[in-house]
């Protein structure tokens, strides 16, 4: 039987000669995986790892702060320093058995307190604002084989978010409740997307993603209905799939807001600690699908800034500056917390009330890109992050 | 048919209804602009909505009674009043979404109507933080839509004051660390932290009016929420200590309010009580940088993803020439040589998408809640941009490739359920004119069937830009 993957793969043959991009799928020659997961709204770096071995944390936290290791439902123990928020058991299952890892005091080069600036540069690569209007995951794609047209990249969204738009080709894609049109329907539409290249790359690439969901037993049904941790889940469960599938994408990236916690964050149970279990739950998730692939992926949990150190006047936090990354994965080299540990003295904090950042996440990004995407450095620096000499890749945190 | 009908129905409207552009034709400039005179009347659902206070303390009632029944020695709420709060919700929201639908298919004022949802987004609440599902729609028709057309600083007023704002940007709960409350709870539990909540007053500066390089600081900003401590809603308290005021209505409260004066982007603010932050607000509003900010805003909105400069700085200074006032600015926009050029450039927002499919179709549907579901799958879930940012506004953002597929799912869908009714390639010279291409009209007029027809037509290059 010709599937219809195979029509619509025939008919972009003929598109293709006509000089549309993006009609090949072949994989980079690499079984590594990346899935980058964007926290949006600035998680709060000081609850996912609390600095509880810090003596300034408990007064300068107040109420927020977390029962440490040892008291009842308090902080997992990373180190003599840090423990884990204890909504967050798989991944500290998975800091036992060294596949992850934290990175404290990270923040991206931007310094002011705007989610939707400060997300920017995170997702942009750049050292200022305004300066670059596509990603830096797109722009590592180019020697991945996104300069031939490749999808090797994936968001699990409907649209793309800034860190995967550019030039090389990527996919996008999410659940639908909404009927299939036909294929002859969307064969014309190729046809008609011919001459309109916007049109005509965005419909290739849907269409290949969606050829991948429906060779995959369950995706056509997925809903996108449920709470927000349901629908992390499924996106996970999802993004795991496209992954393990072949010729699928080799990087995916996921997002999830509700983390701007101004008002009653909570400590080891509320808001916040219901949101984390919601993230520790989908990861575990993405681990499950993975199977076997886990053992050769990174993922990194990133969030735009960090949020105050002491409580706001509503229980909560205002926007601040550095925050904590986590890395996960077989890849990973993992079971430390990585940091320069700025301290939480009034004099140690950014402008009197943030995390001080001492580490650049684009040494994070870097690393990963380096060691375990074989990204060569020179295009890291030239085009992936320019003007990142200060922010030289991190070392040993891929595991070799 | 003039090109130009074409362009004021569907890059200025909300695209075009059957028989709109013959309607149109003689002068689509007199066309838009008469619409600032506001809409002659509002449909009966948009009238029949109830008012937020009514919803608020109807919703407040609810959360009470789980409180007490959590508190009556059982750990748990009565899952029937857990129940019972979520439909509630879920029933406003959808009261909501179909007035809003319904209205925005049905106008003969679509000009008028973009407005409306241009500022409400700029305004925007979202509607994933309880109890904004409920409410934000209620929000969009008091604040917003009876503001559009006059003076920006009612606008901000009616919507920085609104219990909708207050509560979806915490500042119900700031407290001024002087205030009279302030120093008596700081001094009962020291352990407590009663204080300041920056969120409403980031906000306002970031992205309601001078927008992020608008020239202000860290300081700034801490200082505005100081300023507007005490913009809180009536009977907001659980406890009766902040009972008063009518409930589910703005109530400036200075028991919590900081005093004394304060100075904001070099200017002192000596004023007392509410008429502080309101000066505040007053200077934002003619401030240049706002006047800029929203220049560049509606002209990114209506004409291009990087409108031209020079229309900008035209629209920018015809805001501060005006002191504030829209109206003008809108003129400015309609009368400007670059509204009017034949390229193409936005790409219609989900939103807007939908909405001009169902008026291609002349079809207001009584039940919006395919809609809802549909514009969930596209990205643009009604009311629930996920940030006070409100939705972007470039084809960067909505370009997904999955959001392209859903939209042809969405164009098949709607065709079969109320398309079959008239030609395809006549309803493509119906809605699009002049801008129906040679390439759109023959693949329409090539369709294997009325369906699929209807289908190439609503997923065209030419229906879905403007």
């Amino acid at each position: 039987m010709v599937s219809r993957r195979d029509i619509l793969r025939f008919a972009g043959a003929a598109a293709m000669a006509s000089g549309i991009p993006g009609l090949t799928l072949a994989r980079a020659d690499s079984d590594a995986r990346f899935v980058l997961v964007i926290l949006r709204g600035a998680a709060d770096g000081l609850a996912i790892a609390a600095p509880y071995g810090d003596g300034n944390y408990r007064e300068i936290r107040g109420e927020l702060a977390l029962p440490g290791p040892g008291d009842s439902g308090g902080l997992n123990k990373l180190d003599g320093l840090f423990g884990l928020h204890p909504s967050l058991p798989n991944i500290y299952e998975q800091y036992r058995e060294d596949q992850a890892l934290i990175v404290h005091a990270v923040a991206s080069p931007y310094r002011e307190r705007s989610h939707f600036d400060g997300q920017d540069i995170l997702e942009n690569g750049a050292a200022q604002v305004g300066s670059l209007r596509d990603g830096w995951l797109n722009r590592a794609l180019e020697p991945l084989g996104g300069a031939l047209g490749d999808e090797v990249a994936i968001a699990m969204a409907q649209n793309t978010p800034l860190v995967l738009r550019g030039d090389n080709s990527v996919t996008s894609w999410a659940p639908s409740q909404l009927p299939d049109a036909e294929e002859s329907t969307l064969r014309r539409l190729q046809d008609l997307y011919a001459s309109d290249e916007f049109f005509a790359t965005r419909l290739t690439q849907a269409l290949d993603a969606q050829a991948i969901a429906d060779g995959e037993a369950g995706m056509g049904q997925m809903r996108s209905r449920g709470n927000d941790a349901e629908q992390l889940r499924t996106l996970m469960h999802a993004a795991a799939r496209f992954l393990t599938a072949e010729d699928g994408p080799q990087i995916a990236v996921l997002e999830a807001s509700g983390w701007d916690t101004h008002a009653n964050q909570g400590t080891t149970t509320g808001s916040l600690a219901n949101r984390l279990g919601g993230l520790d739950n989908g990861l575990l998730t993405l681990q499950r699908g993975l199977g076997d692939a886990w053992a050769k992926t990174i993922v990194a949990v990133v969030t735009e800034f960090g949020r105050t150190v002491a409580v706001n006047g509503t229980r909560g936090t205002d926007h601040g500056t550095a925050s904590a990354a986590i890395l996960l994965g077989g890849a990973v080299a993992g079971g430390r917390v990585v940091t320069d540990w700025p301290g939480l003295r009034g004099a140690d904090l950014y402008q009197g009330r943030d995390l001080q950042p001492t580490t650049d996440m684009r040494s994070v990004f870097k690393a990963v890109l380096a060691e375990h995407l074989d990204v060569p450095e020179t295009h890291l620096e030239s085009v992936v992050f320019p003007d990142s000499k200060s922010a030289p890749p991190m070392r040993d945190i891929v595991r070799s | 048919m003039k090109y130009d009908s074409a362009i004021a129905a569907n890059r200025f409207g909300l695209g075009a209804k059957p028989g709109e552009l013959k309607r149109i034709h003689s002068n689509p400039r007199a066309w838009l602009l008469d619409q600032l005179q506001g809409p002659s009347r509002l449909s009966g659902d948009l009238k029949d909505l109830p008012g937020t206070a009514e919803v608020l303390v109807e919703i407040q009632d609810l959360r009470r009674k789980q409180r007490e029944m959590r508190d009556a020695a059982m750990d748990q709420p009565a899952p029937d009043i857990v129940q019972k709060y979520a439909q509630k919700v879920r029933e406003h929201y959808l009261a909501q979404t179909d007035a809003r639908y319904r209205y925005a298919v049905a106008s003969d004022v679509p000009f008028h109507e973009r407005l409306v949802h241009f500022w409400s987004n700029h305004f925007a609440v979202s509607a994933d933080k309880q109890p904004m599902p409920a409410v934000a729609g209620l929000y969009e028709n008091e604040a917003v839509r009876p503001n559009v057309t006059g003076n920006f600083t009612d606008l901000l007023f009616a919507c920085e004051q609104h219990p909708v704002m207050i509560t979806y940007l915490d500042n119900q709960r700031s407290i001024g660390p002087e205030s009279t409350l302030g120093r008596r709870a700081n001094r009962v539990q020291r352990e407590r932290n009663i204080g300041l909540n920056e969120n409403l007053a980031r906000e306002i500066l970031e992205l309601h009016t001078l927008g992020v390089d608008g020239g202000y600081t860290q300081q700034d900003v801490t200082t505005f929420a100081k300023v507007i401590t005490g913009w809180s809603i009536g009977g907001a308290g659980d406890t009766g200590r902040f009972a008063e005021g009518t409930p589910g209505e703005f109530e400036f409260r200075d028991s919590i309010h900081e005093p004394g004066d304060h100075t904001i982007l070099g200017t002192r603010y000596s004023q007392r009580g509410v008429a502080q932050g309101e000066a505040v607000l007053r200077d934002l509003a003619l401030h240049p940088s706002t006047a800029k900010f929203l220049a560049s805003k509606l002209a990114t909105h209506f004409i291009a993803d990087e409108p031209p400069v020079d229309l900008i700085d035209e629209l920018a200074a015809t805001y501060l020439e005006s002191g504030a006032e829209l109206a003008p600015v809108y003129e400015a926009l309609v009368s400007a040589d670059a509204a009017w050029t034949k390229s193409h450039s936005k790409y219609k927002s989900p939103h807007d998408f939908v909405i001009s499919t169902l008026r291609a179709f002349d079809h207001v549907p009584d039940n919006t809640r395919f809609i809802v579901g549909a514009l969930d799958l596209m990205g643009q879930a009604p009311f629930r941009p996920g940030s006070p940012a409100g939705w972007p506004d470039s084809a960067e953002h909505w370009g997904g490739a999955d959001a392209l597929y859903k939209r042809i799912e969405w164009s098949n869908t709607v065709s079969r359920l109320v398309g079959a009714r008239v030609s395809p390639v006549e309803l493509g010279d119906e809605v699009l004119g002049p801008t129906f291409s040679a390439e759109s009209r023959k693949a329409v007029s090539h369709a294997e069937s009325n369906v699929q027809g209807m289908t190439l037509l609503l997923a065209s290059p030419d229906f879905q830009r403007r």
